[in-house]
């Protein structure tokens, strides 16, 4: 196998699943040239007058669809955890004898290890999406025949529209939807609040399959699926589990440490005066995430300000801001808690918005370049500010990408997290995998300190006695090390299992098989 | 060798930063080591290596030693495998990790004691990172807090987090058991720098001297020089109506702590949030502490999600005249720091009293007036009693009265 060493100092294979790549250039660096792909062209007349598409059974509609060996197929992950479609998909398709199949999910749950068995049995080659639990396991020790593609939610509507990844048949869960084929994510006992991580793929696949579990009568009003877009629609029981869609409600963090890191994070962000009138504010789901929101909220409150917008994954925190006036809109590509999908559905100024339109890299700028206050995670970060958020230090391949390369477009990029998790040191020599370049991570504050990227001068100086931990990531490393001892490092074999693409289509970096005793 | 096989520590999918050992002795086949650990692939080899080197120290040549491990630290891993081998042979030899030199400072008698924080003894996962939410004590607790088949393992636990965890200045303390259980605690903690012994539902002053007395037998043992303060808790009818002689049953007694949830239990009341019930026993422990020149704190308050009912708990317990209460949660820390500390209101009434006092004293008056009030010595005491605590605390310059006379120019 062919391999050079990329822009970030990461020996990367030329080739991968047998189509070439581009080795990472540096950021900004890789420009293509030509047309963005366009799926085939439909013609009305292939389609029923009277705009029924429902068909009987999702098999007769991949049959339909001319399912066949090798293609791809694509889902959204709208359902999260209680997604009952992606699976039944494959079971079909291993019933129907079909060998090869490669899923392109917008990213996987728990509930879809039991995808294992048809890796086993050869119906599917390999995902190209988020790989957690038992499949990153199973990936990472190279059982998967093909290799894996991980991909931004950004860098997967870039995939799709530079044609990089061409989807043959999406199948698109639909809370609810209407016989033409327009869907969209509110009501319906699968209501899931907002479809936005469907959008590219009912655009751009060649076959659209519309699963839904609660038809209405036609117009399906508001729609976020199109059905001028749609071949066909499958009325199944049930597309999900409700309780595992949303979580009925999101939860602050309770560990004293975590929420320790929280409001340190908040009162870095407003002695250094990123918190202001205006700003615009990105924060996750995460129960440390949650708390940074509170504090937020409570400063906005007392100095009298407001948010411009924030970019959810909402959740009733965000809500309560908005709500209470300390946020003007929410601009929301997915619904975490009841709370949100209610509001959602009642306030004006809580708006669906696509990363279809918040994150691709290959369009002309996007949302997260605009974000004041940018809070993510890493399972790593090494001394040149580097990140890590898909593979753990034992080597083993267990989250997805998610937005977080698309994320640390942002003005101001802060990754609070414990500066160890049970005995295992956050902060490395070297990140084992290679998400993020440390040139776009700002912040890094722990429970023991706070580390600014030294490109940061304005932040280094905002901060200047301000009486925050302030400390380098030498220096934080140490501490951990102290504490914790110095971590041995996983042994890898050559076999490539992983591939990291950046938010430009080049590859960052390779994940190895882990060598195993 | 009573028995062959012996279990220390925790496992299960909540324990964290812990571990469960199973040791059993062998008379041939040498020492074998079953780990299974979530860090295994970064610190599998360390963890077999420091193992084997506390076997070697206890001079066990032949056994098999199985452990799950949920990511505790080398102190963790050798309190547990300490443990395990002390309940299968009997030794005096103690398998020490590293003092840290950080971990070698002393206390005042007089130093702020408004906020400790509890510590479950036999819960590493807690101890960890403690220190750097900002309580003015840590307590690393055997008595309550750990299960009676847990007692001897919570105590090496203990000894070696005294050695290996830093607490970031905050005050070391440990709070034994009962009786005699609590005299041998004394062992595992006194040689190795804790701060403040808390002594549990204490009733008399013979106990007081009985704990004053082992704890010099251990200092000169091992040739400890510094002071180990005592707080006696107050936990019953009989340590009420005692707590007097109690509180001077030793001058390294340097604050009195009540609790509440044993001492309604002992009247056979329950507990209410008005605390009515406890209203004498708490107003004659602060008089007795008061008049014994000693701090008195207050119980802990154990509703953790309840900030403001907190924060309120708080204000009242001030007003009674108590110095400090206990924390089961570092969330608390901060909300009894402040309610404790006076606020800006006290702090500005109290700089004028004390101007207007020492204005009046230059002009040769002996009484002065602010607004309607007038003020006397009581008075100016109470104010300066704030000024120096809120200097003390940092809220308030010590040069204020040099900044108040430069705003009048």
């Amino acid at each position: 196998m062919k391999t050079v060493i990329n822009a970030a100092g990461r020996t990367v294979p030329l080739e991968i699943n047998g189509e070439p790549v581009v080795p990472f250039r540096g950021v900004g660096k890789y420009k293509p040239e030509g047309s963005k792909y366009s799926p085939p062209i439909s013609s009305c007349s292939d389609y029923p007058d009277d705009g029924n598409k429902v068909v009987g059974s999702l098999e007769e509609a991949l049959r339909k669809c001319g399912l066949r060996n090798e293609m791809t197929i694509s889902t959204h992950h709208h359902l999260r955890d209680g997604d009952l479609v992606s699976n039944k998909v494959f079971e079909l398709a291993s019933e129907m004898g079909i060998k090869d199949l490669i899923w392109f999910p917008s990213a996987s749950f728990p509930c879809n290890d039991p995808l294992i068995k048809y890796l086993d049995d050869g119906t599917i080659n390999r995902i190209e999406g988020s790989m957690n639990g038992p499949l990153g396991r199973y990936v990472s020790e190279g059982k998967m025949k093909g290799t894996a593609v991980l991909r931004s939610h950004g860098g997967r509507v870039q995939a799709i529209q530079d044609g990089e990844v061409r989807i043959d048949i999406a199948v698109l869960a639909a809370p609810t939807a209407d016989s033409f084929g327009n869907a969209r994510g509110t009501s319906g006992s699968s209501a899931c609040g907002v479809l936005g991580y469907a959008k590219a793929d009912y655009m751009y696949a060649s076959k659209v399959i519309v699963v839904t579990d609660n038809l209405i009568e036609l117009p399906c009003f508001p729609m976020e699926i199109e059905g001028n877009y749609v071949d066909y629609v499958v009325v199944v029981d049930k597309i999900g589990i409700p309780e595992k869609i949303v979580s009925g409600t999101t939860q602050i963090t309770k560990s004293p440490d975590r929420l320790l890191i929280a409001e340190l994070t908040a009162s870095f962000l407003e002695k250094s005066g990123i918190l202001k009138d205006g700003a615009t504010i990105q924060a996750g789901a995460g129960g440390t995430s949650l708390a940074i929101a509170v504090f937020l909220h409570q400063i906005m409150k007392d100095k009298g300000w407001k948010s411009k917008f924030g970019f959810g994954g909402s959740t009733k925190y965000m809500v309560k801001m908005l709500e209470e006036g300390q946020m003007e809109y929410i601009l929301d590509a997915q619904v975490f808690d009841l709370d949100s999908v209610k509001s959602l559905e009642n306030n004006p100024n809580h708006v669906p918005y696509s990363v279809f339109n918040a994150y691709n890299y290959h369009s002309k700028g996007n949302l997260t370049s605009l974000m004041d206050i940018m809070i993510l995670g890493a399972t790593e970060v090494d001394l040149n500010f580097n990140g890590n958020v898909v593979t753990h230090s034992d080597g083993y391949l267990l989250h997805g990408i998610g937005g977080w390369q698309n994320c640390l477009h942002a003005r101001n990029v802060i990754l609070p997290i414990p500066l160890f998790r049970d005995r295992i040191p956050v902060i490395v020599d070297e990140v084992t995998t290679l998400c993020g370049p440390g040139e776009l991570i700002d912040v890094i504050i722990t429970e023991r300190g706070i580390a600014i990227n030294p490109l940061r001068h304005d932040l280094i100086e905002s901060v200047k006695g301000a009486g925050l931990p302030l400390k380098s990531l030498r220096e934080l490393k140490d501490e951990a090390e102290k504490i914790c001892g110095i971590p041995q490092k996983p042994q890898f074999e050559e076999k490539v299992v992983a591939a990291i693409k950046w938010v430009d289509g080049t590859v960052i970096d390779v994940v190895r098989k882990i060598k195993t005793s | 060798m009573k028995e062959s096989v012996a279990i220390s520590g925790n496992s299960g999918p909540k324990v964290r930063s812990d571990c469960e050992i199973v040791l059993e002795l062998k008379s041939e086949g040498g020492i074998l080591i079953d780990l299974s650990s979530k860090v295994k692939v970064l610190y599998g080899e360390s963890i077999i290596n420091l193992l084997t080197a506390i076997l070697d120290f206890f001079e066990i040549k032949d056994a098999v030693v199985r452990i799950i491990d949920s990511g505790a630290l080398p102190f963790v891993l050798a309190a547990r495998m300490e443990s395990v081998i002390k309940q299968l042979i009997s030794t005096d030899l103690e398998y020490l990790p590293e003092f840290l030199p950080e971990n070698n400072y002393y206390t005042s008698r007089d130093r702020f004691r408004f906020s400790r924080l509890y510590l479950p003894g036999n819960t590493p996962g807690l101890m960890i990172n403690a220190g750097l939410h900002s309580a003015d004590g840590i307590i690393l607790d055997l008595e309550d807090s750990v299960a009676p088949e847990k007692k001897e393992e919570a105590r090496i636990l203990v000894r070696n987090a005294l050695r290996q965890i830093n607490f970031n200045g905050a005050e070391r303390m440990v709070r034994i058991n009962q009786g005699e259980m609590g005299l041998r605690d004394l062992h595992f903690v006194i040689p190795h720098n804790v701060n403040l012994i808390l002594l549990p539902k204490c009733e008399t002053a013979d106990y007081i001297a009985q704990v004053e007395n082992e704890i010099t037998t251990i200092k000169s043992k091992f040739n400890i020089v510094s002071q180990v303060f005592l707080m006696p808790i107050i936990e019953s009818a009989l340590g009420i109506e005692n707590v007097f002689r109690i509180v001077n049953g030793s001058e390294n007694i340097v604050a009195v702590a009540i609790g509440l949830e044993d001492y309604t239990a002992d009247l056979g009341v329950s507990r209410t949030v008005g605390g009515k019930e406890s209203f004498y026993a708490r107003t004659r422990l602060v008089v007795a502490a008061k008049a014994a020149g000693i701090q008195p704190i207050d119980s802990v308050f154990s509703d953790v999600a309840d900030m403001e009912a907190l924060k309120n708990n708080v204000l009242e317990s001030k007003a009674l005249g108590f110095e400090g209460m206990g924390c089961i949660h570092p969330r608390q820390v901060s909300v009894i720091r402040q309610g404790f500390a006076p606020d800006k209101t006290e702090i500005e009434k109290s700089k004028k009293i004390i101007l207007a006092f020492e204005e009046a004293k230059l002009k040769g008056l002996g009484v002065v007036a602010l607004g309607s009030k007038m003020i006397d010595q009581p008075v100016v005491v109470r104010a300066e009693r704030t000024i120096s605590l809120a200097v003390r605390l940092g809220l308030l310059s010590a040069d204020w009265k040099k900044e108040a006379s430069a705003v009048e120019k």
